[in-house]
């Protein structure tokens, strides 16, 4: 078969078995439009800015488990496309991004439109490549997606000049079904001595506790990790980026921990004596200060990137393995062994988390005509029955989502924790309900998030994307606001959000359908409503309590144990250290 | 503590910007780097001299190993090695004294005098980097005109390499 750069880059899209790739044109790429408008095979999706088709190809991969595509223009294009390229980086989404460039004899030359996208995305990629030969473009290609989806997965830039894609220039094309490469080898099956320390390590434990986070949905291990959590007994706590990898209501389950985790699991942490952490990189927003992180704890560590271990806080056991593979291991191991867990211990140690459990820390106060955030996103959760994808933006609305949304399956947690992306949410959105068209997706946003990708209100139109948005709408760069309530002595700066746009109208403007809520009373029958127009884009704008704070928090400098929790948790202990019930 | 990082690179443009991208990303030292290629065309040889504390340098060499250009990696401080530097220096050698003394100093070092004009002198000399610094110590500091150094290349001594 001979075929011109294009189309090679179609075909290999195909034969990869790509769906759906998300984009938008520009000079560098017109030969590849061209192409790209001759089959049908590959849907390429038009969104309305670069930073939402690399956000969308990002929801996409992490709803599916399955690489993001998108195609963008050199220059511009590609510079818009970073952040994207960024949110995807810090939370290792697998991710493929074809980048247009000026044709190779203007390279260097400052040509109309000319960015150094190998240069610019260096920092924010796991690998890219510029493409020098057409001969090499197809191999290029499955390296690309090969170094993108194994072992610790990441986004991969491939840089390609507009003459390698001129069409009248032929080549033969053959799919590159295997590739190697000698520099990189991505399969680590975990040390099986170091399995067995572990486990004996864990068997021993009177405290102890696990830790997983978002290697667990990579690995898709989340059979595996269920399994493992229910033979022990022990109590679980995930990060952020690995809710629903155990069932969050699970009695097991207690609770997200860090920053804005549960009491429970915070103490928890910072009181146990073994910790076994499995994919998870001991991000700062869970250790709280280093110094003093589970000081008392013995650490197995396990993550399939050797410099994930050790690399914050030091690990007593470290596992360079996938967490499938060593779980499994783990598994088999338990059941061989002789060993037997301390179980008066394990009755004591879930006897004191249960009285910190008790003490509710996420309870908030109820207020007449006054809606709180977290009631928005319970009646989301009753109204959707737990079973929705959700993508959130980033701030205190992604926090109440974290909380409030018991989520049971992996995937369907959809956000960016790593860098921590406004903007996120919506394309996001888009990316898993082209994927999952059955299922119900909402973005879970703010007024300030949902304004920083709002244009895509009209891809949505273009492609079906039914969305739900739920704008929880505080009038607030909120997650700002809190931290200037609580550590600027309410000096705000440049939090209010005046001049909003009036969003029903604006999501009337985009052809969709808005509904404004600001009564509690009126919350169930819009969410409802929402919900029943299965072939509409529906924009609820919910108003919120202002000043509504995020509890618990642990502030800089702070260990797990000195978390800052709510005025209504602080009544709770209170009361029961008068009946003489606070262990 | 300071290391002696070698490693086998891919010979790809934008593999020297990847690494030396990574130490000023992650804010590591570097006090040199040395790169070109080997027997192999297709392999490059570099040797990174860094400082750090035993955590820094454990993520150094990860984050190293982690990069796709990078083939094979070693801390050869680790191990018994030979550290060697070269230097090129171009000093003022005007009159009989002056270039006798740079001459006799030069035979103390087991430094070669590789062009001379009437007015100059320019030194080769290999070593560790500290008998440079001694060298160029010796010389007095204001018939210095140019000092060109390579940056440390390592090897380990013995049956051990660092090969494919
Ligand atoms: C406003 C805001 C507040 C936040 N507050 C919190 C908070 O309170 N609590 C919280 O937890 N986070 C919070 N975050 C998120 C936080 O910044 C980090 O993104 C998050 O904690 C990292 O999660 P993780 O450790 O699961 O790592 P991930 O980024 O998900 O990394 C996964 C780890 O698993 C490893 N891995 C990948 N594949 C495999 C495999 N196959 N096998 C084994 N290991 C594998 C990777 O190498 C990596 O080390 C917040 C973010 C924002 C924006
Ligand atoms: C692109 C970007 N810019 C700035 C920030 C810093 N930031 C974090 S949360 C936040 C406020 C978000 O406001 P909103 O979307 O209204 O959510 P709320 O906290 O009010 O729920 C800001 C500005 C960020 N995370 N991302
Ligand atoms: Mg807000």
């Amino acid at each position: 078969m001979e075929l011109s750069g294009s189309e090679i880059i179609i075909q290999f899209l195909k034969d990869e078995g790509v769906k759906h790739i998300f984009g938008y044109p520009g000079g560098a790429v017109l030969h590849i439009y061209d192409a790209l408008q001759k089959q049908t095979d590959v849907e390429h999706i038009l969104v309305r800015h670069e930073q939402g088709a690399s956000h969308a190809a990002d929801g996409y991969a992490r709803a599916t488990g399955k690489p993001g595509v998108c195609l963008v223009t050199s220059g511009p294009g590609a510079t818009n496309a970073i952040t994207g390229i960024a949110t995807a980086y810090m939370d290792s989404i697998p991710m493929v991004v074809l980048t247009g460039q000026v044709p190779s004899h203007v390279i260097g030359q400052d040509a109309f439109q000319e960015v150094d996208a190998v240069g610019v995305s260096r920092p924010c990629v796991k690998h890219n490549f510029l493409v020098k030969d057409l001969s090499k473009l197809a191999e290029t290609l499955k390296k690309a997606f090969y170094v993108a989806t194994t072992g610790r997965p990441g986004p991969v830039v491939v840089d390609i000049p507009k003459d390698i894609t001129a069409p009248h220039i032929k080549i033969p094309y053959e799919y590159p079904k295997q590739i190697e490469m000698r520099s990189y080898n991505p399969n680590f099956k975990g040390h099986p001595r170091q399995i067995k320390r572990a486990v004996e390590l864990m068997l021993a434990a009177k405290r102890p506790m696990i830790y997983t986070g978002g290697g667990i949905i990579m690995a898709d291990a989340s059979q595996e990790l269920r399994e493992f959590v229910h033979k022990l007994g022990f109590p679980i706590t995930q990060t952020l980026m690995g809710l629903g990898a155990f069932p969050g209501t699970d009695p097991q389950f207690i609770g997200m921990l860090g920053m804005h985790g549960t009491y429970e699991a915070n103490m928890a942490m910072h009181e146990c004596d073994v910790l076994i952490a499995i994919g998870a990189r001991f991000d700062d927003r869970i250790t709280g200060v280093t110094s003093k992180f589970a000081p008392y704890a013995q650490i197995i560590h396990v993550d399939i990137d050797p410099a994930s271990i050790s690399k914050t806080i030091n690990a007593d056991i470290p596992i360079v393995g996938g967490a499938k593979q060593v779980l499994t291991e783990m598994l088999k191991q338990l059941e061989n062994t002789d060993l037997e867990i301390d179980q008066s211990a394990l009755d004591g140690w879930w006897k004191r988390i249960k009285s910190w459990q008790a003490q509710e820390s996420f309870a908030y106060e109820k207020k007449e005509g006054l809606i709180q955030p977290q009631e928005a996103v319970e009646e989301l959760y009753k109204v959707t029955k737990g079973d929705a994808y959700i993508t959130s933006d980033v701030g205190q609305h992604q926090m109440y989502a974290a909380q409030f949304y018991h989520f049971d399956e992996p995937r369907r947690w959809i956000n960016s924790g790593g860098l921590g992306t406004m903007g996120f949410g919506l394309p996001a959105a888009m990316g898993v309900k082209l994927a999952f068209p059955d299922k119900d997706v909402a973005c879970i946003t703010g007024e300030g998030s949902i304004q920083m990708c709002i244009q895509e209100l009209s891809t949505c139109l273009q492609y079906d994307l039914h969305v739900k948005v739920i704008n929880l709408n505080n009038r607030y760069l909120g997650m700002v606001r809190q931290w200037q309530e609580f550590f600027y002595e309410k000096r705000y700066s440049h939090v209010y959000m005046d001049s909003l746009p009036d969003f029903v109208k604006l999501a009337e403007a985009y052809g969709h359908v808005g509904i404004r809520v600001d009564d509690p009373k009126d919350l169930h029958d819009a969410m409802v409503e929402a919900f029943k127009l299965k072939d509409r884009t529906v924009f609820l704008d919910i108003i919120t309590d202002q000043e509504a704070n995020v509890y618990p928090m642990i502030s800089a400098g702070k260990a797990h144990n000195e978390m800052d929790i709510s005025p209504l948790q602080q009544a709770r202990q209170a009361a029961l250290k008068e009946k003489g019930e606070l262990v | 503590m300071r290391h002696i990082i070698s490693l086998l690179v891919e010979n790809e443009a934008g593999a020297l910007s990847r690494i030396s991208g990574l130490f000023s990303a992650r804010g590591y030292n570097i006090e040199s780097l040395t790169v070109a290629t080997t027997e192999d065309q297709t392999l490059s040889r570099m040797t990174i001299i860094t400082t750090g504390s035993d955590r820094i340098i454990e993520q150094i060499t990860k984050q190293l190993n982690k990069l796709v250009d990078v083939v094979k990696l070693q801390d050869i401080t680790e191990g018994n090695y030979i550290e060697r530097e070269m230097m090129f220096v171009k000093v003022k050698a005007e009159g009989d004294t002056q270039r006798g003394e740079v001459k006799r100093l030069s035979d103390i070092f087991r430094a070669r005098i590789i062009d001379v004009t009437d007015t100059t002198f320019c030194i080769e000399l290999t070593g560790s980097g500290s008998k440079l610094d001694a060298y160029i110590k010796a010389l007095h500091e204001n018939n210095i005109i140019e000092v060109v150094r390579s940056g440390s290349m390592g090897i380990l001594r013995g049956e051990k390499a660092l090969t494919l």
